[in-house]
């Protein structure tokens, strides 16, 4: 694994049954570095961030962690609970549908809190006022501290995911598609937000995505990938601007028409 | 041996119903069962054909129970097919079961209330002994007597009610839903789905009762009260224009008490679950009760999602004469609808081995 | 009472309680953790106390002097009964004196009279899950137990402090075990939940309809959950027993008429009998006189 890396992937491969996922995948993640992983559907993006977050197990392949104490992890032979607190405390996964990373009958600040009273926070008052500040930091209106996720918007929900999830000042963050489904107005906006946080809190991000906006906007490097393989990567200026496999050519292209 | 097309259909049927008549008699030396034996003797079985079969008369009751040998559901459809051809001339008044004559009433919610906890005759203390003697028959020692109890037996939900504590129900004077007139529709008021449940099988409004004390769609519950005795109805002839008694019936009532619902601002109140069945039938009127409240969970603005809160899961499958109907009716022949099965099935699987074999 | 013919001492036969008594120890040894069991049918109905009374049979010996309370009393119909059952499988002493009792059979409370080390309580669990209510699943909360993931308890907790300025719960109020599992300490009132904490007798808990036996070996930690701004308080009506004038007992609300009118009395009634026979008065006792 290179040195100061914190997240390292080699070799991954997975099929589902008879249909590759990820052939041979390599994916390096530096600290504090946002790395878009961008393709078409069916590309195997979301298999991948799936797999590098121990949520799939590939059939080969390794991936690595360096975790706060400097010492690597092989993410997949690390015991359950393990990986879980893992994911409550140094890790975060933002969903593309929010609904399915928040309790939806649980209160907003109920919501940001709940990372903070796994982890053994017993002052109520304290508690809630981390979760307002957290509610103000995503753009959310203090005063719905005590509202029900039901009655908030699309991209509130998503805001609120994202304060639920770096509550406890996460290291590293898994986001799939985070923008997606959500109006062209409130993506620009949960865009700067994204992009203002993560360098902020120097948080490094592997981004799924198939806009390569996105991808230009947020990340300091860039995967392409198609039919399982990566086709191309390097930095995101230079892959989008001077892009060298045909299949980037293709994506790339098809933007600039759009 | 070549083949002959099945023929005599209706002789078949007319040997399988007189098989069926033996069957159901049994050994001609024993004894033949008499109507009154089974209304006197299995009470609670002829108080559950009632309820199913939504038809009050005991007699009837029996000779369906003796009709079906003892199956209950098939019982109930009887008194459910003799009851489609009974004219309707009267609406009864509202039972007010505050003025019931009581055999049995208890309560959990308080160790003592006006009127007294009364066990009468009931099987909840026994201990599931075989009783061996039973099998010997032979009279049971007479049971002790007493005056009966003339004293107020305010409800449970009035003496909640008197503080605040518990929602009380407001009285309207629409119509109800009669389920037994037109079909249900949704939106489905708490009148149609009581109505529903007052006849739905026992067993599955049992099973979705349990499920919401394990925590899927639970409320809470408390009996508040529990109440069995004998009632008069009346009915309001317009000429004469005074209620006049046309019987007694038995019924059952059960009053649940409920998590309260409320907030900092909004005083909290207990929120009610309500059973009322024919008969001696706690098992069912306490089922009807917390699947009642259950169903009231969207109306109370709590997060639904459990079987016993879904109102058309809970309302389509309660009756039991539907259910059955249904299912047994897979038994009917259904050799065409299957016969394109084959063709289509032979026809998949000659593409997928021929493909395989490429 | 005479013995009933044709069954073994206390109903159940020496293999099953062999096979309970296995699992008290696991249970023992692992406090507050749940360990499944293989429930029999008894001759009472599930969620009458048939987790407890198998367990009181399994722990029962000639010697025992057995107490059967429930809501508190030992005359209500189902102590009533479940002592009887006992009188007549084991033929034992029984008891309505909380001190001259070696085991205590309970629903739904502590008596008031502290136990001792030569004490076994017995509680009757009707869910043995606290997670029961937040989630349905018993593979979820097996896993949550496993992996102590109780956020969803806290989460709780939370939105009742947000919603009613404390928490909702007022009987089964969940507690934590020896700083590791959450346990549920059966429909006791909070009021009871502090008599669980460091108590010399080994309490003992069985759910037979849910199949499930936990126990709190004597002098364990248990601590109910709470906030450290919110903290727990074990609240009890504010009124002194009409009978004995205890004020620090737990008391019954009985109803003495449609208007209102009501009388608070001891819930414990050893304990409300043990106070008068020392001279203690309440004010209806007095106005009865």
């Amino acid at each position: 694994m290179p040195d100061e890396t914190l997240l390292s992937a080699r070799g991954l491969s997975l099929r589902f049954g008879a249909i590759p996922a990820l052939i041979d995948v390599d994916a390096d993640l530096w600290p504090g570095e946002v790395l878009a992983i961008a393709g078409e559907s069916g590309s195997g993006k979301s298999t991948l961030l799936n797999v590098l977050s121990g949520r799939l197990t590939p059939d080969d392949g390794v991936v690595w962690y360096r975790d706060t104490q400097a010492k690597l992890q092989d993410v997949h032979a690390m015991p359950q609970p393990a990986l879980r607190a893992l994911h409550r405390s140094d890790w975060g996964f933002v969903q593309q549908n929010p609904r399915e990373n928040l309790r939806m009958g649980v209160s907003a600040g109920g919501n940001v809190g709940e990372r903070l009273m796994a982890q053994g926070s017993r002052h109520y008052g304290r508690i809630r006022d981390q979760a307002a500040d957290w509610l103000t930091q995503v753009e959310i209106d203090v005063a719905r501290i005590d509202d029900l996720p039901r009655t908030f918007s699309g991209g509130m929900l998503q805001r609120l995911q994202i304060a639920r999830t770096l509550v406890t000042h996460p290291r590293l963050v898994f986001m799939d598609e985070p923008t997606g489904g959500l109006d062209v107005s409130v993506q620009a906006r949960l865009l700067d937000l994204i992009r203002g946080l993560v360098r902020r809190l120097d948080i490094a991000v592997v981004l799924v995505t198939h806009d390569l906006a996105v991808a230009r906007l947020l990340a300091h490097r860039i995967m392409v990938m198609q039919r399982g393989r990566v086709v191309e990567s390097g930095l995101t200026d230079q892959v989008l601007d001077d892009p060298q496999h045909a299949y980037t050519q293709l994506l790339v292209s098809s933007v600039l028409q759009a | 041996m070549a083949y002959v097309a099945v023929k005599g259909g209706e002789r078949a049927i007319d040997n399988a119903h007189a098989w069926l008549a033996q069957d159901r008699r049994g050994d001609p030396a024993v004894a033949e069962l008499g109507l009154d034996q089974i209304a006197q003797q299995l009470g609670r079985a002829i108080d559950r054909v009632m309820a199913e079969g939504a038809v009050y008369d005991r007699e009837l009751a029996a000779l369906a129970i003796k009709q079906a040998q003892g199956d209950l559901i098939e019982a109930a459809f009887l008194l459910r097919a003799y009851r489609t051809t009974l004219p309707r001339f009267a609406y009864s008044e509202p039972l007010a079961t505050e003025n019931m004559q009581v055999r049995r009433r208890i309560s959990a919610v308080f160790k003592d209330l006006p009127g007294g906890q009364l066990l009468g005759p009931t099987y909840d203390y026994t201990h599931r002994l075989l009783d061996f003697t039973l099998a010997a028959n032979g009279q049971p020692p007479p049971a002790a007597e007493a005056e009966a109890e003339t004293a107020m037996m305010p409800g449970v939900a009035d003496i909640l009610g008197h503080e605040g504590l518990m929602e009380r129900d407001i009285a309207s004077d629409a119509t109800p839903a009669d389920l037994t007139r037109e079909p249900l529709a949704f939106p489905a008021g708490r009148d149609a789905r009581l109505q529903a449940l007052a006849r739905g099988d026992e067993g599955f409004l049992l099973a979705l009762g349990y499920s919401t004390q394990r925590g899927w769609g639970g409320s809470h519950p408390f009996v508040g009260e529990l109440r069995v005795g004998e009632m008069s109805v009346e009915i309001t002839q317009p000429e004469l224009g005074f209620p006049v008694d046309i019987g007694d019936v038995t019924v059952t009532e059960c009053q649940m008490v409920n998590q309260f619902a409320g907030s900092k601002t909004v005083p909290p109140q207990f929120t009610s679950g309500y059973g009322l069945v024919f008969g001696h039938a706690e098992r069912r009127a306490m089922a009807m009760a917390l699947v009642d409240r259950a169903l009231r969970a969207d109306e109370l603005g709590e997060t639904t999602g459990a079987p016993a809160q879904n109102v058309e899961f809970v309302l389509y499958h309660c009756d039991n004469i539907e259910a059955t109907g249904f299912v047994e009716h897979l038994k009917l022949p259904h050799y065409v609808d299957f016969q394109s099965e084959l063709e289509t099935i032979r026809r998949m699987r000659a593409d997928a081995m021929r493909e395989a074999a490429e | 009472m005479t013995r009933i013919e044709g069954y073994n001492f206390a109903y159940l036969d020496e293999q099953t309680k062999r096979m309970i008594r296995r699992a008290l120890l696991k249970a023992v040894a692992i406090p507050g953790h749940q360990i499944p069991f293989g429930s029999r049918e008894m001759p009472l109905p599930y969620g009458w106390g048939t987790g407890g009374i198998q367990v009181t049979a399994a722990v029962l010996g000639q010697q025992d002097v057995l107490k059967v309370i429930d809501q508190g009393a030992d005359d209500t119909t189902n102590a009533v009964s479940i002592r009887r059952f006992f009188a007549r499988t084991a033929g034992v002493r029984t008891t309505t004196h909380t001190s001259e009792a070696t085991i205590i059979q309970t629903r739904h409370r502590i008596p008031e009279h502290p136990l001792t080390e030569n004490q076994i309580i017995v509680y009757q669990v009707p869910q043995p899950e606290p997670l029961s209510k937040l989630e349905s699943s018993r593979v979820e909360t097996t896993r949550m137990h496993g992996l102590a993931e109780y956020g969803l308890m806290h989460v709780k907790l939370y939105e009742d402090i947000t919603r009613y300025g404390h928490v909702a719960i007022s009987y089964d109020y969940p507690v934590m075990v020896a700083g590791r599992y959450l346990m549920a300490p059966s429909p006791i009132p909070a009021f009871d939940n502090p008599k669980m904490h460091q108590m010399p007798a080994l309490q003992l808990f069985g759910a037979g309809r849910e199949k499930r036996l936990y126990a709190v070996p004597p002098y364990t930690d248990v601590r109910s959950l709470d906030f450290d701004d919110h903290p727990f308080r074990a609240t009890r009506a504010p009124h002194a027993c009409g009978l004995c004038a205890a004020t620090d007992s737990y008391l019954d609300e009985i109803v003495t008429d449609d208007r209102g009118g009501r009388m608070f009395v001891c819930s414990d009634t050893d304990h409300c009998e043990t106070r008068r026979a020392r001279g203690h008065v309440g004010a209806q006792a007095l106005a009865a006189e």
